[in-house]
């Protein structure tokens, strides 16, 4: 975890050739170390509520749950404020996952010039999630996540307050600070946790410039965010809405990116003044003997400062980014239950300025390097769940991602290559098992089970040919994944 | 050999993770409208959502709750606080299902309206599997609510005379705060102290918040606890009166019947008077 949004860790897709080996064999375990941030003991403990209750398996939510969290963290049957709580109820709780895993990585260039598989394992433990969280009064709640690596390197992960049916309407929440994007499909609550599987590769994909050569400027739609959001529901929680207007900083601190924003120099980059959008809608409704389904869309639209205004001392000033490009993200998505068997299906396309995907200024006096291209791709997702019991739930997922435009389309005048067609694509194939010995209304744990693999194509040009090579990267885990 | 031994194992695990299975569950149904709600998948969903309360056997004996201070019903008692037959009959199905959906303000009882429609029926069909009663009785016919009369002030005025002539203060106290001079000596039928509602804290009493929903309160009682049934006491023209009244100790809800009486001076000074105002914490002050 490197402070920036969320588990905002840098992708397969971003690395340059030489960190490849640090992806392979250190990045992997660093992901995976990134552990999820809402599963909460501490609200189990107030309303008296088994975890089964507002998780199918946690930390996956349930409608029940869902309407929950929609509602402020409130049952809304007037016990939730803190004043009917016996005075030493403190809502805070804890998570980590010590852990066997194994990670595996083919082509990864060696400093002699050749390339080997590399596969590394024994045992080890996740970070540290500190999830607190609740209201302070009736309609005023907040949540606040330190989190920290392996190593002890804290951030925060979510700060935030919320404000809950003001004008005592569901359709009227606000929320202010550093918070998950209304995501249907929440990454904070994904039933994964590897190195390879735990995230979504369609919410932190970026396409290469050239192979090796990532943009520089970083954004994942799964990265909590800084911001203000505009949230709504009915009152059973099937219509939801929300829009949120953000700093355009990918969740980090002091009006800074991450990364170098595009063509911005020094450590981290400077922010732009604008703001970014995010909407996210969906509608559930119900089918007789399959259950509860919905289908939503979501949007994100953002921009990303292409240089800096002002310098000091060589570093950019916090804030003073400008030359904006934009980005968008788009996406379907939709939740189909059949008894036991439950589906999330995922539509996603990405399109990013040919600025930004080149790094280069905008106000850059010959313009854009000739053979360069706006990139845009596709990406779709399927997760499957069979939950069998609330104790046993088994998880598969596939997600693609294919590149409809390459950001580099190659020139007369340079010596380097179009980039391959194909070139970034993503395959990641994952399954899991976790079990949960029990439930109750205490604490959580599961015994988590996982294998996950991941195919990218081209991303990379062998130190042995020159030419492009893929990766393949894959992560067994045994855990105890557990919560109190 | 590994194979048996990998299947052996395996099914081991899904035996170990199956949950309890209620003593008696049958082949219940439940009938919520159109919907029939079935009792063995109403079981998978009791053992997800409400067995920490109410127990695994649904002898409201689950592992929470010795920490509540108003305990889960007992199912196998059978007894309901909120029903739309006479006391000491069983509820409809529509009412199990009502509180499902309602939820009980000021106890742990969330509303389940999250749940689809299918899935609270369903999970109506197996509480009923709880208790012997489904088995050797039928639930009574529901009571008839005749159609509210118009509001005036003098049927909140006739209200609030019967209020004081039914004693309805002595439990609920002359303001509806619920603390009434018998208040501390109730009890429910598990011999645990039970405290009246007080009509002052907001205006979802337990059992609904329409005004039928309070018409129905008091003429079929809320069984299981000291608040009777006065079907046999007073006419249903006088229980709409009553519930006009009881409305204006609502004082902190805009309806129609504080309204009214507000604009009366007899009424304003009630109410006036049982306003807390002007703390030295300002608003949210809860009665």
């Amino acid at each position: 975890m490197d402070g920036r949004g969320g588990c905002g860790v840098s992708r397969v897709s971003t690395r340059p050739v030489r960190s490849l080996l640090y992806f392979a064999v250190v990045l992997g375990i660093f992901l995976f170390s990134c552990t999820q941030a809402s599963a909460f003991p501490a609200f189990a403990r107030k309303y008296g509520l088994p975890c089964s209750s507002c998780h199918e398996g946690w930390p996956k939510l349930s409608p029940f749950g869902q309407q929950f969290k929609d509602n402020g963290y409130q049952l809304g049957n007037d016990r939730d404020a803190p004043i009917f709580q016996q005075a030493a109820y403190w809502p805070v709780a804890f998570r980590t996952t010590p852990n066997w895993h194994l990670e595996t990585a083919n082509h990864v260039p060696l400093d002699n010039g050749t390339v080997a598989d590399v596969k590394t394992s024994g045992f080890d433990y996740t970070g540290l999630d500190i999830l607190t969280g609740g209201t302070l009064a009736k309609n005023f709640s907040f949540l606040f996540v330190p989190s920290s690596d392996e190593l002890g390197a804290f951030h925060i992960e979510s700060a935030n307050v919320r404000f809950s049916n003001i004008l005592n309407s569901t359709w009227f929440n606000l929320k202010v600070g550093k918070f998950e994007l209304d995501n249907l499909l929440s990454e904070k609550r994904i039933l994964t946790l590897s190195g390879n599987g735990g995230f979504y590769q369609n919410y932190h994909f970026q396409p290469m410039y050239q192979p090796g050569v990532p943009e520089t400027y970083v954004f994942g739609i799964g990265d909590n965010q800084l911001g203000v959001e505009w949230m709504g529901h009915s009152k059973n929680d099937r219509t939801r809405l929300s829009v949120s207007v953000l700093s355009p900083t990918d969740g980090n601190p002091d009006f800074q990116t991450g990364a170098g924003a595009a063509g911005v120099t020094g450590p981290g980059g400077a922010a732009g003044r604008t703001y970014d959008v995010f909407a996210a809608g969906s509608q559930a409704f119900e089918v007789k003997g399959l259950g509860l389904q919905r289908v939503g869309a979501f949007a994100y639209f953002g921009h990303a400062p292409t240089y800096s205004r002002f310098t000091s001392g060589g570093v950019d000033i916090p804030g003073s980014g400008i030359g904006n490009e934009p980005y968008y993200r788009v996406g379907l998505i939709g939740m189909w239950y059949v008894k036991k068997f439950d589906f999330t299906t995922m539509y996603f396309y990405g399109h990013d300025s040919a600025f930004l995907a080149s790094s280069t200024p905008s106000n850059s006096p010959t313009g854009l390097p000739p053979g360069t291209r706006a990139p845009t791709w596709n990406g779709g997702l399927i997760e499957t769940h069979y939950t069998y019991s609330p104790q046993l739930i088994f998880v598969n997922r596939y997600e693609l991602i294919r590149m409809s435009q390459q950001a580099w389309v190659g020139d007369p005048s340079s010596e380097t290559p179009a980039n391959p067609g194909n070139m970034g694509n993503i395959d990641a194939l994952t399954f899991g098992i976790r079990y949960y010995p029990f439930i109750n209304t205490r604490a959580g744990f599961a015994f988590h089970n996982e294998y996950s693999i991941v195919w990218q194509r081209n991303s990379q040009i062998s130190p042995v040919t020159g030419g492009t090579i893929g990766l393949t990267s894959s992560s067994l885990l045994f855990g105890f994944d557990f919560a109190f | 050999m590994r194979r048996i031994h990998f299947k052996k194992i395996a099914l081991n695990l899904l035996l170990v993770s199956a949950l309890p299975v209620a003593a008696g569950a049958q082949q219940m149904e439940s009938h919520i409208g159109n919907v029939t709600g079935h009792a063995e998948p109403g079981k998978a969903l009791y053992y997800r959502y409400c067995w920490g309360c109410h127990g695994a056997r649904g002898d409201g004996n689950g592992e929470n709750a010795p920490y509540l201070n108003i305990l889960p019903r007992n199912f196998v008692a059978g007894t309901f606080k909120c029903r739309s037959t006479p006391t000491g009959m069983l509820p409809l199905d529509q009412d199990l299902y009502n509180s499902l959906e309602r939820g009980f303000n000021f106890t742990n009882m969330p509303s389940w309206i999250a749940l689809t429609v299918e899935e609270r029926a369903n999970l109506v069909a197996f509480i009923k599997t709880f208790s012997p009663r489904w088995k050797t009785e039928k639930p009574g016919d529901p009571i008839q609510i005749p159609a509210e009369p118009s509001l005036s002030v003098a049927s909140i005025q006739h209200g609030k005379e019967l209020f004081q002539k039914l004693e309805c203060w002595k439990c609920h106290g002359n303001e509806g705060r619920g603390d009434g001079p018998s208040a501390s000596t109730l009890t429910d039928s598990n011999d645990q102290p039970i405290r009246p509602y007080n009509f002052t804290s907001d205006n979802r009493s337990k059992c609904g918040h329409t005004n039928q929903d309070l018409y129905k309160i008091f003429m079929t009682g809320l069984d299981g606890t000291p608040m009777p049934s006065f079907a046999d006491v007073i006419k249903p023209e006088d229980a709409w009166d009553l519930v006009h009244f009881l409305r204006t100790l609502q004082y902190n809800n805009k309806s129609p019947e504080l309204t009214l009486w507000l604009s009366t001076k007899e009424g304003a000074a009630i109410v006036n008077a049982q306003k807390v105002s002007n703390t030295n914490t300002g608003s949210g002050v809860n009665p």
